[in-house]
């Protein structure tokens, strides 16, 4: 081609190999450890309220461990959870008003641990786990199946969705509760609440620390699932493989929470959005911001739920339902003024 | 080489697309041509395993792509979709950096680094690496995409109408880097393009598409004849001898 040796001249030599300017998402920096070190101090804060006097009663040191520190350490790991499955489902979704309160996720686990005891009479612990983890994956699964024929990705309409899904399943848990005499099941799981948390009675949420770990491992490939099927595709993933993957991450922290604490809502809404305004979506550098965050939100907000009527104490969820919705709003707004309501 | 044997599709039972039989050599530029709804997409779709066909074979460099292991034909061909662009919170080097993927699977070498930094410099994002994408404007975010899917330097690399969005400037800069890499690198890039002067000027080769059928496949001076291209796009087409080669005007 003749043409093109003639505009060789002008175009020049191959671009030349550039500086290696690596993106320094470096994960220890000063924010971060102050982050961390805010999130120790909210931990030693947990550690020491409450109405027994640890220090003066007797058995205080025996009450301490007991219950305080199984609280302290329920409340992190939950948070972390819950705020890692806001992130995961932000990302598959591409929408930033989805997490298990929004989609259904939450009720469908609720109807799990029932399904639990209709099954078996007295189930245990992991009985009801596996219930809720089962149910929360089908829940979801349905929901993503339901979002496959939404074009609008980002829209109202999804979380909207969503939620009407999670009613009619409520309203199924509630006929059966109601017609096999068992609201006392539902109504401890729906006020999600710290306080019945001792030693033997939350050690599974240790699960939680495998699944933060298999997510910082897939976290690129789930980023990049969060590009579509397409660019996915065309970079050798299995984009369906890691929308199972995703919703069976989601699920199991979902059902392992639900099981062992009960209702927790909108963190996953609050943490990852406040997170990405400042960091974007990128998922392996945000998930320990992601995570810490969740951890100090939700102490916090237990810390508030056990001081504002001291010597009683509020469901955390009730604090946790308060800030999500202000949070929604607040997005609702944000997307409406940059005009990327689409 | 890219050989397609006896590829359909058929949409809904309605819109029918082939048979597709063509061979398109190694390196160099293949346009795709023709009027909307032609079939060009599809048939670049198939070739890239975004969307299955319904019967028929293609095979590239030897690879069938029906049944070869995703992540090798990732290795080997990269393809960029017509409207894939969702916007996501990353800053635009984080997403050049996932056109290493294939390679690395996340753990970016000093080697990756500096391919990444070469794409971006080269299509001019240096001062935007670190901005999120959705705060660029459209051409902009186009150029970080197909910066991507360059930076994955396969041996085959399929666009869907990369000149979208872009201004003269950033569209003669794309097709000439295009050139380059085929000229120098041997690669095989496959390109649709609207522009009909664009394709006779950057292109080796040119395949005319109308109705879902390859109505004409051949060198550059082999389709730009005005009968052929009146034909195709039902439109009047002249040719002309402008100061770098044939010239369409309509
Ligand atoms: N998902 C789909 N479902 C049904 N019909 C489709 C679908 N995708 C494409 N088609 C039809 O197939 C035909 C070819 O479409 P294709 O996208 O390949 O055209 P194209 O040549 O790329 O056009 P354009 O220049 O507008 O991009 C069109 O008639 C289109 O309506
Ligand atoms: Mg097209």
């Amino acid at each position: 081609m003749s043409t093109h040796a003639m505009h060789e001249a002008e175009i020049g030599s191959p671009p030349p190999l550039a500086e290696p300017r690596p993106e320094r998402n470096r994960l220890i920096t000063v924010p971060f450890v102050l982050a961390v070190f805010a999130v120790i101090a909210l931990g030693a804060v947990s550690l020491f309220t409450g109405v027994y006097d640890i220090w003066g009663r007797e058995d205080g040191r025996d009450m301490f461990f007991i219950t305080r520190v199984p609280r302290t350490i329920a409340l992190m790991l939950t948070g972390a959870a819950m705020a890692m499955t806001g992130l995961i489902m932000h990302l598959v979704t591409r929408n930033k008003m989805v997490e298990p309160t929004t989609t259904g996720t939450t009720e469908w686990a609720g109807l799990g641990l029932l399904a639990a005891y209709l099954l078996v009479p007295g189930p245990t612990l992991v009985m009801r786990m596996t219930g809720a983890i089962v149910f929360s994956f089908v829940g979801t699964m349905i929901f993503f199946l339901f979002l496959r024929h939404v074009r609008l990705r980002s829209s109202l309409i999804v979380p909207i969705t969503g939620m009407m899904l999670g009613a009619v399943v409520s309203a199924f848990s509630t006929f059966m509760t109601l017609r096999f005499n068992m609201s006392q099941v539902i109504e401890n799981w729906f006020i999600g609440s710290f306080a019945p948390v001792q030693a033997g009675r939350y050690e599974h949420l240790w699960i939680i620390v495998a699944v933060t770990l298999i997510t910082f491992l897939y976290a690129n490939r789930l980023t990049i699932a969060g590009l579509g099927e397409d660019v996915a595709t065309a970079l050798g993933l299995h984009y369906h493989r890691l929308i199972l993957l995703a919703n069976a991450l989601v699920a199991v922290c979902v059902g392992v929470v639900a099981a062992v604490i009960g209702n927790i809502p909108f963190l996953g809404l609050i943490v990852p959005n406040i997170v990405s305004m400042i960091r974007g979506d990128d998922l392996r550098s945000n998930l320990p911001w992601v995570c810490l965050t969740g951890m100090g939100t939700i102490t916090l907000c237990d810390i508030v739920a056990r001081v504002v009527i001291m010597p009683f104490e509020v469901p955390v969820s009730l604090i946790l339902g308060t800030l999500g919705a202000a949070v929604f709003i607040l997005i609702l707004l944000r997307q409406r003024r940059s005009g990327r309501v689409r | 080489m890219i050989t397609l044997q006896n590829v359909r599709k058929t949409y809904g039972g309605e819109v029918r697309i082939g048979p597709l039989n063509i061979e398109i050599p190694k390196a160099g530029i293949t346009s795709l041509i023709g009027p909307n709804g032609a079939g060009k997409s599809t048939m670049l779709l198939m070739i890239g395993r975004l969307l299955k066909m319904d019967e028929g074979r293609i095979r590239v460099a030897n690879m069938d792509i029906a049944r070869s292991k995703s992540n090798d034909i990732a290795k080997i061909l990269t393809i960029l979709r017509q409207e894939n662009h969702f916007i996501t919170r990353l800053t635009v080097r984080q997403l050049v950096g996932f056109g290493r993927f294939p390679y690395s699977k996340g753990r970016l070498t000093k080697e990756d680094e500096a391919i990444i930094s070469k794409y971006i410099d080269f299509f001019g994002l240096t001062d935007l690496e670190h901005r999120f994408l959705d705060e660029l404007s459209g051409g902009q975010r186009q150029r970080a995409y197909v910066a991507m899917v360059l930076c994955q330097e396969t041996e085959y690399v399929l666009l869907d109408e990369p000149l979208n969005n872009l201004d003269i400037a950033r569209a003669v800069q794309m097709m000439e880097h295009l050139r380059r890499a085929a000229d120098e690198l041997g690669r095989t890039i496959v390109v649709v393009l609207h522009d009909i002067n664009f394709a006779a000027r950057y292109s080796d080769r040119i395949c005319a598409m109308k109705n879902g059928q390859i109505a004409a496949f051949g060198t550059v001076d082999e389709i730009m004849r005005p009968d052929l291209l009146t034909d195709i796009f039902e439109t009047r087409i002249e040719i002309i001898d402008g100061p770098y080669g044939k010239l369409a005007v309509y």
